[in-house]
């Protein structure tokens, strides 16, 4: 029943997938004292993800750039009556998010190494349930199997928020988990609709499946209503600087890294290929709440005090410039986003990372509580200067591609959107410099900041990859988007052919 | 006659008598033994079933056919569950007594006659044989005075219930002249035969049927006996009986009344809603664990509901997956509660699971599992049984019910991960004492059964499928 017809010559995306788990399995295992358990669980946890990293490395080398469809493809019958199959296979968009996943994991759990001291095995097993779920995810290529990744997230997500986070980890954790799931359900009856419309969940077949006009429609709302809580798009972010805030700040850097990518990626994948004419239609709307959300957020990141809740709200204005990317319909706006979800998943898990370290120091996150860190920390002072840098879209760092790709995808559609999705990038120099002002320089006030000690060999080791991704995307961006480019064309074309023959049934109708 | 298809019944009736004389003959006490009997009775009925043809038999009396079967295995493997966790329990709140697994016993005869009824004369027999067993078993702990009033509500309350059942057969009857399913149904394809007296007639059978599955509004019993009831007997309550009285309500509505979906779906939509309305609701304020179970399996019953209102085999086919990972979960959730018990004494309050994962980390992950399952989170059992049943309910256009079951099973979401919140976010209490082999048996039995569902769905979609694919024909 397997059909292993892959360029690896083995279901390796399988092998990613489920690999973690065998890893939380040897977990398990371990017997002896607190501490040996403890050790062992971080070692194992920590092999395991680099093992699944240089298997998703194997993925990078071998994919095939020209081809714009699903690559190592592997297939097994699962509900055959339904024709529901357990099916995975990588294109051009869903590989760059595999491998995000794949590389943000093993950081983490480094970055958790001293940070988390209870219940040490459970929090791995955790964190590698959650990288099968997000890498599962990524590579599904059946809806069915997708829907059932994308809300078997929550289940790791809400106890990492819940048993490792803050005060006020368990409100932040049910309303992560009851927003995510309202969302969720409505999906699956769309899910069911769109199943019994095509009599296949294969996306595959669903992207060359035509829905009704009238259909579009509800199963656009419907879609929307889970992946807009996901990205999060204004006025549904509410629950995101809640959990960003008492997360621990390996859960702040997964959910800002990659659990925010899972919505955008759900427009990418679903809404706007399989329902393009309701995406036509609703574009309006989407762009007018993702300005609200660049404008909105970034003034209200302005004005934070913590900085954690500082960075998720900067998470939101950018997730609402990528949502901008993705309804334009071109290639560059659509490209733009996909760089944007990139960069964004390096850079913001890169500052929560930062905001980590002082943390892990002084236990505090309120910005007021430092000041003059540059004269005790050069060396972090450096680093959070490269990623503010780069969140705020300077040339030359990750941010500044997406950003100015998504300005002239949209320019093609409006100019106002152009200006006030771009007013974004100045909104966030003003917060981004504002934040790092009060945290860097200044004198140093408060005793226990004279005795801080600068960055760890560990740290050093969690921010290196990080620094490297960061100027890499900036300086040769077309190594990445080399990857997406055929999908992304392919896409477009499709997405426009669909849009006239519509209007041509519609002109033969009259 | 073709006895020999009701062979299982037979056998597992002989088994009670059996048992019922050693238990009386045997001067010591003969508990274990019994149950060992007992058990193995469920076994070999078990098998029996799994073995015998399909037709009719007794006069068209009884109906053997892959829907009953599926059912009766349910049915077998939901009480062959309750008598293991039943075993240890009982011993230690010093009410073990051989006359319970005896009891538990014939109730399963009476089940299994409901699942195989095709006559309406048989069916009410198969449900009082039942129901005298379980008001017996809801009393069982006769010092305790919750239990006893349990015992008591039931009665009055089933009684009364079985009264409507019984008032709306004789007007089936008198307006139809038959009590055959077969035959009923076979008039009711002439839309003229559908006489106004008929229809009242099937409300009262649909309103006796709701009252057994549980359904709003008749569910106003469910609370009080879950909660009184010793925790093996709401096992108990908790499966079997569900699966037998829906097999009921499925078989007759879906046989007889086929003809009639327009008269009834309504009805049943309505109290489908209702179910997992009041399901979502009045769970999210409970503080008693066995109570939170009884509010969570109205609710449940509510989702199973929409299959039948959906009115076709798909729906039913529906119902029947939903029933299969209704009576492993819920088990294997009660099988937890039995876990808690604290110096010789057992606890029901939702505060002493506190700190939970700390104490008893495989307890606490079993648990926990089972609550995603009953809240529907994916890869869990619980996310297929609503799969299939809002599929059915989709394809039918019922897009309100779908909408609503959807959105209730979020609000019910919010009391099922309010549990795994108390087991894993908060201090830990007091060690619970140490669990009887048998209870880790059945938790972790049916822990693997919800927890790896996802891998092995097909065989049980299939057999539900057949089973389905004989009613509304």
């Amino acid at each position: 029943m397997t059909a292993v017809t892959n360029a690896a010559g083995f279901p390796i995306l399988s092998l990613i997938t489920w690999l973690p788990l065998v890893g939380c399995l040897v977990i398990m295992l371990v017997r002896g004292d607190e501490k040996t358990v403890a050790s062992n669980a971080r070692w194992t946890a920590l092999w395991t993800s680099l093992i699944v990293l240089v298997l998703s490395l194997v993925l990078w080398v071998r994919f095939d750039q020209s081809d714009a469809g699903f690559q190592f493809n592997e297939s097994v019958a699962w509900l055959p009556e339904y024709k529901v199959g357990y099916s995975m296979g990588v294109d051009g968009i869903s590989i760059l998010f595999v491998l995000l996943s794949t590389v943000l994991t093993p950081i983490c759990i480094l970055a958790s190494w001293e940070s988390i001291q209870t219940r040490v095995r459970e929090f791995m097993i955790s964190f590698l349930v959650l990288e099968t779920m997000m890498v599962g995810m990524f590579c599904a290529t059946d809806f069915v199997v997708f829907y059932m990744f994308f809300e078997g997230v929550l289940i790791p997500m809400y106890l990492i928020i819940g048993v490792w986070g803050g005060p006020r980890r368990v409100y932040a954790a049910v309303k992560f988990f009851l927003f995510t799931l309202t969302g969720s359900v409505l999906m699956l009856l769309a899910l069911i609709a769109m199943w019994l419309q095509a009599g296949t969940t294969d996306i595959a077949t669903l992207l060359h499946t035509t829905f009704p006009i009238g259909m579009q429609s509800a199963l656009f709302l419907a879609l929307f209503a889970s992946f807009a809580v996901k990205v999060p798009m204004w006025p549904v972010h509410t629950w995101l600087p809640d959990a960003h805030v008492e997360a621990p700040t390996a859960g702040s850097v997964i959910l800002a890294g990659v659990l925010l990518k899972m919505g955008a990626y759900g427009f990418l994948r679903f809404s706007v290929p399989m329902l393009p004419d309701a995406s036509v239609v609703f574009a309006p709307f989407i762009f007018t709440l993702s300005v609200v959300a660049v404008i909105y957020t970034s003034l209200v990141a302005l004005a934070q005090e913590d900085m954690k809740k500082l960075i998720a709200y900067s998470s939101v204005a950018h997730m609402g410039v990528v949502t901008i990317g993705i309804f334009t319909f071109n290639v560059q706006g659509i490209s733009g986003a996909l760089f944007q979800m990139l960069s964004h998943g390096v850079v913001s898990a890169a500052l929560f990372l930062i905001v980590g370290v002082v943390y892990d120091r002084i236990h505090s996150r309120e910005i007021a509580r430092y000041g003059g860190l540059a004269d005790r920390m050069p060396a972090y002072a450096l680093v959070f200067m490269l990623f503010m840098m780069a969140s705020m879209g300077l040339p030359g760092t990750a941010g500044f591609i997406g950003e100015f790709l998504v300005i002239v995808g949209s320019l093609q559609v409006n100019f106002w959107l152009a200006l006030l999705g771009g007013a974004g990038m100045i909104l966030g120099a003003a917060y981004m410099l504002y934040l790092y002002r009060r945290v860097i320089f200044g004198r140093i006030t408060r005793d226990d900041l004279r005795h801080i000690l600068d960055l760890s060999p560990r740290e050093w080791a969690v921010f290196a990859p990080l620094i490297v991704l960061t100027l890499w995307m900036g300086i040769y961006p077309s190594s990445f988007t080399s990857y997406f480019d055929a999908t992304v064309g392919a896409m477009v074309q499709n997405h426009t052919a669909a849009l006239a023959a519509t209007t041509k049934l519609a002109g033969m109708m009259h | 006659m073709n006895w020999t298809l009701a062979l299982p019944e037979i056998v597992l009736a002989c088994v009670g008598m059996a048992t019922l004389i050693f238990g009386v003959l045997r001067k010591q006490d003969s508990t274990l033994l019994c149950t060992m009997f007992t058990i193995g009775g469920f076994l070999i009925a078990g098998l029996l079933v799994l073995t015998r043809t399909n037709g009719f038999g007794f006069h068209g009396q009884f109906v053997a056919d892959p829907f009953s079967a599926f059912n009766q295995i349910l049915i077998l493997s939901g009480a062959a569950l309750a008598s293991i966790l039943a075993l240890d329990w009982n011993r230690s709140q010093g009410i073990a007594r051989f006359e319970f697994p005896v009891l538990m016993l014939f109730s399963t005869v009476g089940m299994m006659i409901m699942a195989s009824a095709s006559n309406l004369m048989t069916l009410y027999l198969g449900l009082e044989l039942q129901s005298l067993a379980l008001y017996v078993l809801a009393a069982f702990a006769r010092d305790d005075l919750r239990s006893s009033e349990a015992g008591l509500k039931y009665f009055v309350l089933s009684s009364l219930a079985s009264g409507l059942l019984l008032y709306g057969m004789s007007l089936v009857y008198g307006f139809s002249g038959t009590m055959d399913l077969a035959s009923l149904h076979e008039q009711l394809l002439q839309p003229s035969s559908a006489s106004a007296g008929l229809v009242v007639g099937i409300v009262f059978v649909l309103v006796g049927l709701a009252f057994k599955v549980s359904a709003v509004p008749f569910h106003m019993w469910t609370p009080d006996v879950y909660e009184g009831a010793p925790t093996p007997v709401t096992v108990f309550f908790a499966t079997a009986p569900k699966v037998a009285a829906m097999s009921l309500l499925l078989r007759v509505m879906g046989t007889s009344f086929a003809s009639l979906v327009g008269a009834w779906q309504s009805l049943v939509v309505i109290v489908s809603i209702a179910s997992m309305v009041l399901g979502a609701l009045a769970a999210i304020g409970q503080t008693n664990i066995k109570r939170l179970m009884a509010y969570s399996s109205i609710g449940h019953m509510g989702y199973a509901l929409i299959g039948l209102a959906v009115g076709n085999a798909d729906g039913v086919r529906g119902v029947l997956v939903y029933m299969v990972i209704y009576v492993f979960m819920t088990a294997g959730t009660f099988g937890c509660i039995m876990a808690m018990r604290r110096k010789g004494r057992a606890v029901e309050q939702i505060s002493d699971l506190s700190g939970l994962a700390a104490n008893d980390p495989a307890l606490a992950m079993a648990l926990a599992v089972f609550m995603f399952s009953l809240a529907g989170i994916p890869l869990m059992s619980g996310f297929f049984a609503k799969l299939y049943i809002f599929l059915a309910a989709v394809q039918a256009g019922l897009w309100t019910l779908a909408i609503i079951g959807v959105l209730t099973s979020v609000i019910g979401a919010f009391y099922y991960i309010r549990i795994i919140k108390v087991m894993y976010f908060d201090a830990p209490a007091e060690r619970f004492d140490a669990r009887p082999a048998s209870l880790s048996f059945v938790v972790a039995a049916t822990g693997l059964f919800t927890g790896f569902f996802f891998l092995f769905p097909a065989p049980v979609v299939a057999a539900a499928q057949a089973a389905a694919s004989v009613l509304f024909r």
